[in-house]
């Protein structure tokens, strides 16, 4: 039996996970990343010549357990044609039987990485939205994404925003709905409605255990997902993931600051998160869509459901909101009482 | 288009090999044989140098104590207390040996033995020459952490080597001699300066010919050691740890 020296052992692992794209219409590029299920490559289908992304699985199960998984994945992505949420383009076997799909090659930059560019909170708080769009959209078609984190949201060049990686993802009906979601905001309605009664340290990898009980990513997962209560996840855990995002948004943490009151943010967005990410489901918004309609309304400076307002901070809304109006009055008026008492002069 | 369309077909486990941990538990006593016989097989070189290693040994003292452990594990059913739930065959293993090295020492005694081993021809010989070739950093402090990792990276030598074995009498079997020349001088020997080009040159063969060999090994290769890998499992959840580790899928 022959010696295999270090760098024998290391290409022979290079060479056994680099996928064998043989009799496909795509080229590898280079390897991007590496997922709970298996590893991201960059492509290039030849035919069309574009760049895509390949996602293949790695190790094989005797139950082809991942591949199914991965398969669901890519239809699940299939079934969810929205522009926040990343298209699929095909998937098949490789000459290696490892299944893959492709999709989209998304550029730009993880939200983790792009969020430091982005100052105002106006600003934050719209990307916030077309996040809540997509998973709304998700929701309408019956899928949680159950893994909601700044690394799996990528926003492009021009300020698109996309949600990446639903390996996570639990279909709530049977089958994903494969048609147009109504215009009725509470086309939410799952099949079977459920109605169950560390901050700077938050791991990027997405806790699985061995028997796939705990999926999720701790800081960002409802704490009925980090129980494993997979029977009873409904819309609301991926709206508590949500309300941590916003919260990473707007303080850099998914965690809400140690004492009650949270100096980092106002009062009404401290809401808005804390609604979202109560410890009981029934706490939280009931629906994506509503959650959004409280953050447009801060950002249109109407009050939020989620914060009951005293009188004065009332005030001081209406000052911050009409304040344009407030002071071209406020000066109209001086002006009077100067003409006033130089014309009684 | 239905799933079976994307079943994996050479990439899912042929329920071929049973696993070690299993068939040591058989009643029929060949089937146990076999099962010690593929375990040794795989585990006795990287034993023995852990023994030589962590326990800084001496060849002959190392011979014996690897011989002995084996012998052990036969003799006192080590291997039926194993539980995969709770921790890798891997570590078990290691773990074990730490304890019987210390028992032995305790014990003062040192035998020879590989009388009631299985029959696996130990080339001690080569496993030295081999823990002379294997780069060994003398400041680096016996944590467990590296100990760990030297036992790991001996033990994925070990399985790799074998399934360069296998893949070598697959190719001799099915008339592909020169394929698994091509992989031992690309994926074995090869260096940086190594290229398909110069395959091709050397071999008179074109540089596509080249490409689909070289994928044609290294595919079987993957299959054969996942193969192999699977049968030293105790079961699904340690065979997709163990596999993660082996092909550094973890650490990338």
């Amino acid at each position: 039996m022959r010696f295999l020296s270090n760098g024998a052992l290391e290409r022979l692992r290079n060479g056994a996970e680099t996928p064998d794209l043989a009799g496909t219409r795509y080229r590898l590029l280079e390897r991007i990343a590496r997922g709970g299920m298996g590893v991201v490559y960059a492509a290039e289908d030849e035919s069309l010549q574009r760049r895509v992304a390949l996602k293949v699985v790695d190790v094989p199960g005797t139950d082809g357990d991942l591949a199914n998984r991965l398969i669901r994945e890519a239809r699940v992505l299939a079934a969810l044609e929205h522009p926040g949420i990343v298209p699929v383009h095909d998937v098949g076997t490789l000459a290696d039987g490892r299944v893959f799909y492709t999709m989209k090659f998304v550029g730009g930059q993880r939200l983790d990485d792009y969020v430091g560019s982005v100052a105002s909170v106006p600003d934050r708080l719209r990307i916030f939205l077309r996040i809540c769009d997509a998973v709304a959209f998700a929701h309408a078609r019956g899928v949680l994404h159950r893994d909601l984190k700044p690394a799996n949201i990528m926003v492009e060049l021009f300020g698109e925003v996309l949600v990446m990686d639903w390996g996570l993802a639990k279909v709530l009906r049977g089958e994903v709905v494969n048609r147009a979601p109504e215009a009725d905001p509470d086309a939410t309605v799952f099949e079977n409605p459920k109605q169950p009664t560390r901050a700077g340290d938050v791991s990027e990898i997405s806790v699985v255990t061995g028997h796939g009980t705990v999926m999720g990513t701790p800081g960002y997962m409802s704490p009925e997902q980090a129980r494993g209560d997979v029977d009873r996840l409904d819309a609301r855990s991926d709206i508590y993931s949500l309300g941590a995002l916003l919260r990473f948004l707007l303080t850099g943490q998914p965690e809400a600051a140690p004492n009650s009151a949270d100096p980092r943010l106002e009062k009404s967005l401290a809401a808005i998160c804390a609604k979202s990410t109560s410890a009981s489901p029934a706490d939280r918004y009931p629906t994506v869509q509503e959650l959004a309609q409280d953050v447009s309304r801060y950002l249109d400076g109407l009050a939020v459901g989620a914060h009951r307002e005293t009188v004065l901070e009332r005030a001081g809304r209406f000052y911050r909101r009409y304040r344009f109006f407030i002071l071209l009055i406020a000066a109209y008026l001086a002006m009077r009482v100067l003409i006033l008492l130089f014309m009684h002069r | 288009m239905s799933e079976e369309d994307f079943q994996p077909g050479g990439d899912r486990f042929p329920p071929t090999r049973r696993s070690v941990i299993e068939a040591v538990r058989s009643i029929d006593a060949e089937e146990r044989e076999r099962a010690l016989e593929a375990l040794c097989t795989a585990y006795w070189k990287p034993i023995y140098k852990y023994v030589r290693w962590r326990w800084n040994r001496p060849a002959n003292d190392a011979q014996d104590l690897t011989q002995g452990f084996f012998s052990e594990l036969l003799e006192r059913e080590l291997l039926d207390k194993f539980d995969s739930n709770k921790s890798r065959l891997r570590t078990y293993l290691r773990v074990c040996v730490d304890s019987f090295v210390i028992n032995e020492d305790k014990a003062g005694r040192r035998q020879k033995r590989g009388g009631s081993i299985p029959h696996v021809a130990l080339d001690f010989a080569a496993a030295e020459e081999e823990l002379g070739a294997t780069v060994i950093d003398p400041a680096k402090i016996a944590s467990p952490e590296s100990l760990e990792e030297f036992f790991e990276k001996e033990w994925v030598r070990s399985l790799f080597a074998l399934a360069v074995e296998d893949l070598r009498t697959l190719c001799e079997e099915r008339d592909r001699a020169r394929t698994f020349r091509l992989f031992e001088a690309y994926d074995l020997d090869g260096d940086e300066r190594s290229s398909y080009q110069q395959l091709s040159k050397d071999y008179g063969i074109s540089v596509t010919d080249v490409t689909n060999a070289l994928a044609w090994a290294r595919r079987e290769f993957r299959k054969i050691a996942l193969d192999r890998l699977r049968e030293l499992c105790g079961g699904e959840d340690e065979f997709q740890r163990e596999a993660r580790a082996a092909f550094g899928w973890d650490s990338k």
